[in-house]
């Protein structure tokens, strides 16, 4: 019997958009505030979103612990309290949540096999969130 | 494809009445939401769109111009409105959330650039949403 779960994680991190192929003008109109060359930040919440069937012995689809360790291990300690712009994938991409979303998946894909990735949401504010399937579509 | 969804609130009052049932059946049907003088929520509004990642910007769709536009189609429209008389479409149409998410999703469809119009979801309070993904 298949069933979704989702395990929602917060942390924090600051980022700059701005691409260096655009011009100063460019940046400026494209990214708004955001282009400020200081930085700003966000407090980010990522769900990750598993799939699978629930075994019968544990009642599980996969143990809550080896999805929370991997997520702490290859996510959070990697952005939380961090600036994006320093990351080698962001130096040439540039670190807007729509290109987080996606490293994160792909984090996520590459590492952790015990359930099958659905997907991953990301919350920038409480008003903004991103979802990205590994470029297909989501379920409604 | 990857997909972004904005959230917005607005407050405004309704009623529900079908001019073409008898009061009774008004009654019947709308329960106390029948109340000709109205009532209020404060709705939620989820917009999702749908797009590729641009390379250049990082962004699938212009946030600003997305807040600007449900800002001028939808907000400027309905909120602190009475929504069955001062909204054109409510003139003649029956305000519940259903038709306010296929309302919602009319004002918008046709003025985004880049990216899809995917879902509008409307919440009228925090236990009851509507979820519309145009004509099917």
């Amino acid at each position: 019997m298949k069933a979704y779960l989702t395990r929602r994680y917060l942390f924090s991190a600051s980022h700059r958009l701005h691409n260096d192929k655009m011009s100063k003008e460019e940046n400026r109109n494209t990214y708004g505030k955001c282009n400020n060359p200081h930085g700003h930040g966000h407090n980010y919440a990522v769900e990750v979103t598993v799939s699978g069937a629930v075994d019968e012995r544990t009642g599980m689809i996969c143990n809550l612990v080896d999805l929370d360790s991997f997520v702490e291990r290859e996510i959070l300690t990697r952005y939380d309290v961090e600036n994006l712009n320093m990351l080698p994938e962001f130096e040439t991409n540039v670190p807007t949540t729509e290109n987080l979303c996606i490293q994160i998946f792909e984090i996520l894909q590459r590492g952790f096999h015990p359930a099958h990735l659905e997907g991953v949401r990301l919350e920038e504010t409480m008003l903004n969130s991103f979802e990205y399937a590994g470029g297909g579509e989501i379920l409604k | 494809m990857i997909y972004l969804t904005r959230k917005a609130e607005f407050s405004a009052s309704h009623y529900y009445h079908n001019p073409e049932f008898t009061p009774e059946e008004n009654r019947r049907v709308f329960g106390k939401c029948n109340n000709p003088n109205g009532h209020g929520h404060n709705y939620t509004l989820e917009v999702t769109v749908k797009g590729e990642v641009d390379p250049r910007s990082g962004f699938v769709v212009d946030l600003k111009q997305l807040k600007e536009i449900m800002h001028r189609e939808v907000l400027d429209a309905m909120d602190h409105r009475f929504l069955n008389k001062e909204v054109p479409e409510f003139f003649n149409r029956i305000p519940t959330t259903e038709n306010l998410a296929i309302s919602i999703w009319q004002r918008l469809a046709t003025k985004l650039e880049r990216a899809q119009l995917h879902r509008i979801r409307v919440y009228e309070t925090p236990d009851l949403f509507v979820d519309f993904y145009g004509e099917e």
